[in-house]
């Protein structure tokens, strides 16, 4: 028997409120249609006694309190999936954009999803190739890694997620991969962007793109990453795929869950963000991973514009407590017009100390890194003294130091949007040019891998 | 469990409202819905009762049935739980694996012990012994190192009777009995249950006089924390906070080591299970998983758990403690479970105060912290419990709620330095802003145990590091070429310090731990160094002739050549050789 129930008892925001309704649990999925036969779709958020209340997903423009009808489905909501969701385009809350009918499920999944047993986790170890010199050097990707983009508005961070769509590869090229693409609360331009640049790759064929644009509403931002990850779970975990999830913007997504968490009357924290955005936020990244008996993997590299360019902003200050470590864009180097703008010191690999050297990619590939961090490191202390006394008074070792910084901006980290290195000639390029330095400036390496690499004089 | 009418009423996340019969007991433990998900009572007010529950609530609908019981939240004490990893209500992982697959499903209950295993027993006592609470009635070989002593409960006592001979039992089985003074007979098994939420009794505590060694130069010289005493890590991300825990959790000489991540990253204690199986006790040569106890409650696993894990941590470690065991509790990250409180008590409605958090929070640390100690157990041992707890400063900030209330419980400060981790020096453990109040405390140890002149030496080269920091102001304005011979001489003794002494690469083969005596070594050549170039400035012998001769960045190597065996005569010499060197060179 469909009960229905008449009419609602109070609306704010996207909440709605229904009175006198038992039977429903939490977390379900209401269905809510509107007198001209619209069809919305609502979650049960709180239950309170026989009053509940729901989010609605598409908004309450136009709800009427007394002319609509609710239904309540008794499940959770899922998600429909089989392999033909590859290639296809979706709204935020899994429903087809590009005309097609709808996917004809082999399974239907609770978008929510379950935590991975810590027993059953896989520690990964097995590194990504991005092709690009700032990243693998020394914030290495690894495949079941978050590895986010903390970038700014106006950076070019779109460019360098293309970038390492286009070119990441493993070491073992044999392996199925996919791409899910996931975009919250982006402009139209920024979806046509990645959408063209898959197209013209050929990966379009194995992209699944959940797109909700800026003017869609906020609701829906709040599941489309978690119809994305559902997405990437399925087929990394059941099909075998190995799934780089792209998730750009998260701080629309942050600030849609602050939106929606302040309609709902909750106390707010810092910046007015809800207090379980940590918790949230670990719901979406730690469904990256690797798992005991599974072939696949899913890999995420979430995209974030720090607001003002302020990393201790809640935004990417949870994230980075929450990721395997972050590539931080810089506008310095932006502004200098290096692409890509990858900031060296601030970027991380947490994960990269157990994927590289010896038996994953080369010997040296740690020492190298290290040294790069240190001595760039050493530039930046160079050139602050060399704002206050200027260059020429600098000491010969600090001159030499300033040279390095310039070289390795120019020659290292600057490179073609479509010029994709080898691994190779990465780490050969950082030996060049640590070489400018004398060798008992590199304390951090071993002397066995100066003695093989060092290129210097001394 | 008797048939009752008690129903959801409603759902708010993991907050629950009970209804249909007297409020139930405060922090009672009950299963919640059709599929008994465990809860706890957080709050009642006549006929109604708040349950936070610790597994997602999706699915629960009103008028579920909900079952009280009379216990308050315990876990199951006994051996089998080293090597083990639990979740934060102390259910076992690898069986509820093996269960329901590598995802984790709800409503599975099973109890942290294993209750097939036959473990040998051996029995210390006889039939009409007087027993007390505390006093060890049963002996187990847990595992290679650790022998499980099973105490009598703390509140029992009389007399033993129907002992059983020395054998093989399960943890249920019941040993013995103890018949108190009105003949009221109390079984007697290898497993208890303790409530997690009360500190476990001891006879007395004691002054706390010895360090938890750790093989850290940073630590064991500049800041170390007493067997007993509690350190905070607070950190920006990035910084190493995990890496530091993960260390000590490796290297320290504590007898057990219960890491507690409390929503943290899974890969993390993914990482603590490889490594720990592979990686030897430098002190015994067994397996570090053999002495180690996980309890794994993710950043993505339900809030009320996380809120509940370091009480399941503490109550774990304070029962080893009770055997007479040295404990060292790891807690990444304290700031997790302070958000788990703050988000329940959001969702109860409660008044927040600084930042949100609820006001009791400094009352919650406080009765955390407290827990730890060196104690006189009730069988007349010695056992302590060491916590280190990481705090996650939202942005770095130290002024915020957690940080500033956990300072006032802990009396070692290890404060994490972002620009430290950016140029890459770890531990990033900021030497200006760090303390350690118990080195006083524990002084008379080190020069019994490091040797004599340590704390001279420790005090120097605070005061080294100390003068370079202040020197280093004037270095950022004007280049340190300016500077004159004796305060050069301070900045390439401290570089020296800093790069070779504070810095250690825990991934480095042998650098990873460094024992006391070779810490002692260290510093020892590195003030010889600085003493004797002192003399050479003093007859103006331009120091840039002794840096020319290597010798200040061949101390820089001189942990790893440490580690490779290499003596102290050696660097002593290569000292003597560089200063006559320059000496023969000025005559």
């Amino acid at each position: 028997m469909r009960i229905e129930y008449t009419g609602l008892s109070e609306m704010q925001g996207s909440i709605v409120a229904l009175e006198g309704v038992t039977g429903v649990s939490y977390d379900e999925l209401a269905e809510i249609t509107l007198d001209g036969g619209e069809r919305r779709y609502g979650r049960v958020i709180k239950i309170d006694g026989e009053k509940v209340v729901l989010q609605v997903f598409e908004g309450t423009v136009g709800l009427d309190m007394e002319h609509v009808n609710t239904h309540f489905t008794g499940r959770p909501i899922t998600l429909p999936l089989s392999k033909e969701i590859l290639g296809r385009i979706f709204d935020g809350s899994g429903k087809p954009l590009d005309g097609l009918r709808e996917v004809f499920p082999d399974e239907r999944r609770d978008i929510n999803g379950s935590a991975i047993n810590p027993v059953s986790r896989k520690y990964p170890r097995s590194c990504i190739l991005t092709g690009i010199s700032s990243i693998d050097a020394t914030s290495t990707l690894i495949r079941g890694q978050k590895l986010p983009i903390f970038s700014g508005a106006g950076m070019s961070h779109n460019e360098l997620a293309a970038q390492i769509v286009r070119q990441a590869q493993t070491m073992d090229q044999s392996e199925e991969f996919a791409i899910v693409f996931c975009a919250m609360g982006v402009k139209n331009d920024t979806a046509e962007f990645f959408k063209k640049d898959f197209q013209e790759s050929g990966a379009l064929g194995r992209v699944v793109m959940y797109l909700n644009m800026a003017s869609d509403p906020i609701i829906e931002r709040i599941l489309a990453p978690r119809c994305a990850l559902t997405a990437a779970e399925y087929l990394a975990f059941y099909h075998g795929y190995h799934v780089l999830v792209i998730l750009t913007d998260m701080s629309s997504y942050c600030e849609a869950l602050r939106e929606f968490s302040s309609s709902k009357g909750e106390i707010p924290s810092r910046k007015g963000f809800p207090s379980y955005m940590y918790s949230d936020l670990a719901s979406l990244y730690e469904r990256a991973g690797m798992i005991y008996g599974e072939k696949g993997s899913v890999t995420q590299v979430p995209i974030l514009t720090m607001p003002n360019d302020d990393i201790s902003h809640p935004i990417p200050d949870l994230t980075g407590y929450i990721t395997e470590g972050q590539i931080v864009l810089s506008r310095d180097l932006e502004q200098k017009g290096i692409y890509p703008p990858v900031a060296i010191l601030p970027s991380l690999s947490r994960l990269m100390k157990d994927g590289t050297g010896e038996g994953y990619t080369r010997e040296d590939h740690a020492d190298l890194s290290n040294q790069l961090f240190a001595s760039y490191s050493a530039v930046t202390d160079a050139r602050s003294l060399a704002s206050v006394i200027g260059e020429d008074e600098l000491s010969e070792i600090d001159k030499l130091y300033v040279e390095f910084g310039k070289r390795l901006e120019a020659e290292f980290i600057t490179q073609g949007i479509r010029e994709n290195r080898t691994l190779e000639q990465t780490l050969d390029l950082g030996w060049k040019l640590l070489s400018m330095l004398p060798r008992a400036e590199l304390g951090r390496v071993s002397d066995k891998m100066l003695d093989k690499y060092y290129q210097g004089s001394k | 469990m008797e048939t009752n009418n008690y129903y959801i009423y409603g759902v708010n996340g993991p907050v629950i409202t009970v209804r249909g019969g007297r409020s139930l007991p405060m922090m009672s433990l009950v299963y919640v819905g059709n599929v008994r998900i465990p809860g706890e009572v957080v709050s009642a007010s006549g006929n109604t009762t708040i349950v936070q529950v610790y597994e997602d609530s999706s699915g629960l609908s009103k008028d579920q049935p909900v079952f009280p019981t009379d216990k308050p939240m315990s876990v199951l004490l006994g051996p089998g739980m080293l090597s083990n990893i639990y979740d934060g209500i102390a259910r076992p992982l690898r069986r509820i694996s093996e269960m329901a697959g590598s995802f984790i499903a709800k409503g599975i209950t099973l109890p942290a012990l294993d209750m097939e295993k036959l473990w040998d027993v051996k029995l210390d006592v006889k039939e009409g012994m007087d027993a007390s609470g505390g006093m060890v009635f049963a002996r187990t070989q847990e595992s290679d190192a650790i022998e499980h002593r099973s105490m009598v409960p703390p509140d029992l006592q009389g007399k033993f009777t129907e002992v059983k001979p020395d054998g093989q039992y399960k943890v249920t089985d019941v040993l013995a009995y103890i018949v108190d003074e009105r003949g009221k007979k109390y079984p007697l098994t290898l497993a208890q249950e303790w409530p997690i939420r009360r500190s476990r009794p001891c006879a007395k505590r004691l002054p706390i006089t010895r360090p938890l060694v750790t093989g850290q130069r940073v630590i064991d010289t500049l800041f170390p924390v007493g067997k007993g005493g509690c350190a905070a890590i607070p950190g920006p991300f990035g910084a190493g906070k995990t890496m530091v825990q993960h260390q000590l959790a490796k290297w320290s000489d504590a007898d057990i080591i219960v890491y507690l991540g409390c929503g943290e990253r899974g890969n993390e204690m993914t990482q603590v299970l490889d490594e720990f199986a592979e990686l030897k006790d430098p002190l015994t040569g067994h397996p570090l998983m053999e002495r180690t106890i996980l309890i794994a409650n993710t950043s993505n696993m339900p809030v009320a758990a996380r809120e509940a894990s370091i009480y399941t941590g503490m109550t774990i470690a304070e029962y080893y403690r009770d055997m007479g065991y040295h404990v060292a509790l790891m807690a990444d990250s304290t700031s997790r479970w302070a958000e788990a409180l703050r988000e329940i008590s959001g969702r109860l409605e409660e008044m927040p105060a600084e930042e949100s958090f609820p006001a009791y929070l400094p009352s919650r640390l406080a009765g955390f912290y407290e827990r730890a100690g060196y104690m006189e157990t009730l069988s007349g041992l010695e056992g302590s419990v060491t916590v280190i707890g990481a705090v996650s400063p939202q942005g770095g900030d130290f002024s915020e709620p957690v940080t500033q209330n956990t300072k006032r419980f802990i009396r070692t400060f290890w404060a994490l330095d972002r620009s430290l981790a950016y140029a890459r020096h770890f531990p990033a453990i900021n030497w200006t802003t760090s303390y350690s109040e118990y080195f006083t405390d524990i002084k008379g140890w080190y020069e019994d145990n490091f040797g004599s002149g340590f704390t001279r030496m420790r005090q120097q080269i605070i005061d080294i590091l100390g003068k370079e920091s202040s020197l280093m102001e004037i270095v950022k304005l004007i280049g340190s070429d300016v500077l004159p011979d004796d305060q050069k001489l301070i900045i390439e003794t401290a570089k020296v310090l800093r790069q070779g002494y504070l810095q250690q690469n825990a991934f480095h083969k042998t650098d990873t731990y460094m024992s006391p005596a070779n810490q002692m070594v260290m510093l020892e050549v590195i003030l010889y160094l600085y003493d004797e170039a002192k003399k050479l400035t003093t007859k103006s012998i331009p120091l840039n002739q002794l840096v020319d001769t290597g010798i200040f960045s061949a101390l820089y190597r001189m942990k790893f050549d440490l580690g490779e065996g290499q003596t102290k005569d050696y660097f002593i010499k290569l000292v003597d050789d560089s200063i006559s060197k320059v000496i023969a060179r000025n005559e």
